[in-house]
């Protein structure tokens, strides 16, 4: 079989990469450039409104240099869970940004979106009819709290992307996808090594990351029929056996196994080869074939919030901090609850004490006292007029509580007018469960588009 | 007895998505890795995150020098009662913990 060079351009678009390290790429003749857009890792939010974490305008001036990339290198162009949550909201802005792109570039291309947005009350039909299994800690649910979702994706495997390439897509935009789909779906579908097509995925998945020089963002990844080589494209970036292996630690819960649609991928037996100073090859990775499963994920809201900061720098008050937050709570807590007929359990006063344990929280061991202590008041409520009202019934005691009756009337820093800032609705991820597939693609759907001038 | 943080390489604490959180201690050489591997109880840095031993991954990967642990987020990533959205910051728990 023929080898299949990846070129991987960054960890995710929005983070910045090496130039010359993506021209030396595109010379070296990849046969496709594969760049992950995103990940549960800065919290439901981003997946509750469908909305990108990186901005519009940054993430078209990288994805400009990657179509300029593509052009060059006349290879299909994938990006996976566009938008960093991959709901089909976000498969669309990126669409839109590609299209506006391919008119300024004068570039006439095929597109192809696969989509990854679930329908609630259809994933809750599957789960009352057993198709959704629960994965470790992953919390209660049940069908209503599945149709509360206000976006539920499934996680596309190496099947999916291979579907949209077989469209002949120049650039095939996903939805959300596992990090290592759009790197292992090309070489598994050339024949390579599917234990290698998945192990090498997860080594590239964060582009340099598994080098020496971690922000030089640009690597490629030969794959083959018994294992894979990685090469950092930044002449001071360097593959070890060292930073490749251990790159199977990161965000892993097993530093050994990683579950993927289909199977999963046991890396105990592999090894790892310096093939020069800065080339490492791996082989002996397995791939075991299961049930085919994808991964869901969902966010809602679970409230919605206020936030106050008040600062305290008197040094009796700094000394005395957890008191006087513990009055300022109990009170707003008494006058929410008398003055708006909430129930005790509708919503929550929290004041966190920065500077002192607003990190840790419970699990903090206590420290020496600061010279100033920040006080984050975090009000949560049915709706978003409550929570506006609860942080008013907070604002008169986070600016004047006295800690005594017989002293003269205290008054704390606030940096901002008004002091209370509306957060908007909290989400919460509410889904760590596998779908059971009989067809890979029957939770997931393509269009292709011809797009730009000709 | 000696903070853990002075004698290995670095403690990074990750998400492993938003219901697990991995903590990896790197040591520099195999006589750290073997002093932090013997000297660490699991039953220890389950009550540090106040959670079920039982729930307790453990790794003790000699290969790379480094001791790693998984367990079930202190609170779900996002929810109400999270303080930390990267889950970074729990490796300091680790790095203070005062070992033989």
């Amino acid at each position: 079989m023929a080898r299949t060079r990846v070129l991987i351009p960054t960890g995710a678009l929005g983070l910045a990469y090496d130039r010359d390290a993506l021209a030396r790429g595109v010379a070296a003749r990849p046969d496709i450039i594969a760049v992950d857009g995103g990940s549960t890792d800065s919290g439901p939010a981003y997946l509750g409104r469908g909305v990108s974490k990186y901005s519009r305008a940054t993430t078209k001036a990288e994805w400009r240099d990657l179509m300029l990339a593509r052009e060059q290198a006349g290879v299909p162009l994938v990006i996976g869970t566009a938008g960093t949550c991959g709901a089909d909201a976000t498969v669309d802005w990126f669409y839109d940004i590609t299209c506006e792109l391919a008119q300024e570039l004068g570039q006439k291309l095929t597109v192809t979106r696969l989509y990854s947005s679930q329908n609630p009350p259809e994933t809750a039909e599957a789960f009352t009819a057993g198709q959704i299994t629960a994965l470790p800690a992953a919390p209660e649910i049940d069908a209503d709290l599945i149709q509360s979702c206000s976006n539920i994706v499934a996680l596309a495997g190496a099947e999916q992307i291979a579907a949209a390439l077989k469209t002949g897509a120049d650039i095939a935009i996903a939805g959300r996808t596992t990090d290592t789909a759009i790197i292992a779906a090309l070489p598994i579908l050339r024949g390579a090594n599917p234990g290698g097509a998945w192990h090498g995925a997860k080594i590239g998945e964060c582009g340099a990351l598994a080098t020496t020089n971690p922000a030089s963002g640009v690597i490629q990844i030969d794959f083959d029929e018994t294992g894979f080589t990685m090469e950092p494209l930044t002449p001071s970036a360097r593959a070890t056996p060292y930073t490749v292996s251990a790159h199977m630690l990161y965000e892993n819960t097993d530093p050994f196994l990683l579950h993927e649609p289909g199977g999963v991928l046991d890396v105990a037996a592999a090894t790892y080869t310096a093939l020069d100073d800065r080339r490492v090859r791996v082989e002996g990775s397995v791939w075991r074939p299961g049930t085919y499963t994808v991964k869901l994920e969902g966010a809602r809201i679970a409230g919605y919030q206020s936030v106050s900061l008040t600062l305290l720098r008197d040094r009796s008050y700094v000394a005395n901090a957890r008191g006087w937050v513990a009055e300022v709570a109990a009170r707003a807590r008494g006058e929410a609850a008398d003055r708006m007929g909430l129930a005790e359990d509708q919503f929550d006063i929290e004041l966190r004490l920065i500077g002192l344990d607003a990190t840790l929280g419970p699990l903090e061991k206590s420290g020496p006292l600061p010279s100033e202590v920040g006080v984050l008041a975090i009000a949560t409520a049915p709706t978003e007029a409550q929570a506006a009202e609860i942080g008013k019934i907070l604002n008169p005691y986070l600016l004047h509580h006295a800690l005594t009756e017989d002293e003269p009337m205290p008054t704390f820093a606030f940096p901002f007018s008004p002091a209370e800032m509306p957060r908007g609705a909290l989400y919460e991820f509410c889904l760590h469960h596998v779908l059971t597939l009989d067809d890979p693609m029957s939770a997931f759907r393509l269009v292709t588009n011809e797009v730009g001038d000709d | 007895m000696i903070e853990l943080g002075q004698i290995a390489q670095k403690v990074r604490s990750k998400n492993a998505g938003p219901f697990w959180l991995t903590i990896d201690i790197f040591c520099r050489n195999r006589v750290d890795f073997e002093r932090i591997s013997s000297a660490l109880d699991t039953e220890m840095v389950a009550a540090l995150f106040r959670i079920d031993p039982a729930q307790v991954k453990r790794f003790d990967i000699a290969d790379l020098n480094v001791v790693k642990f998984s367990l079930p987020r202190p609170a779900i990533q996002g929810t109400r009662s999270d303080r930390d959205m990267h889950g970074a910051a729990w490796a300091v728990l680790l790095e203070e913990m005062e070992i033989a």
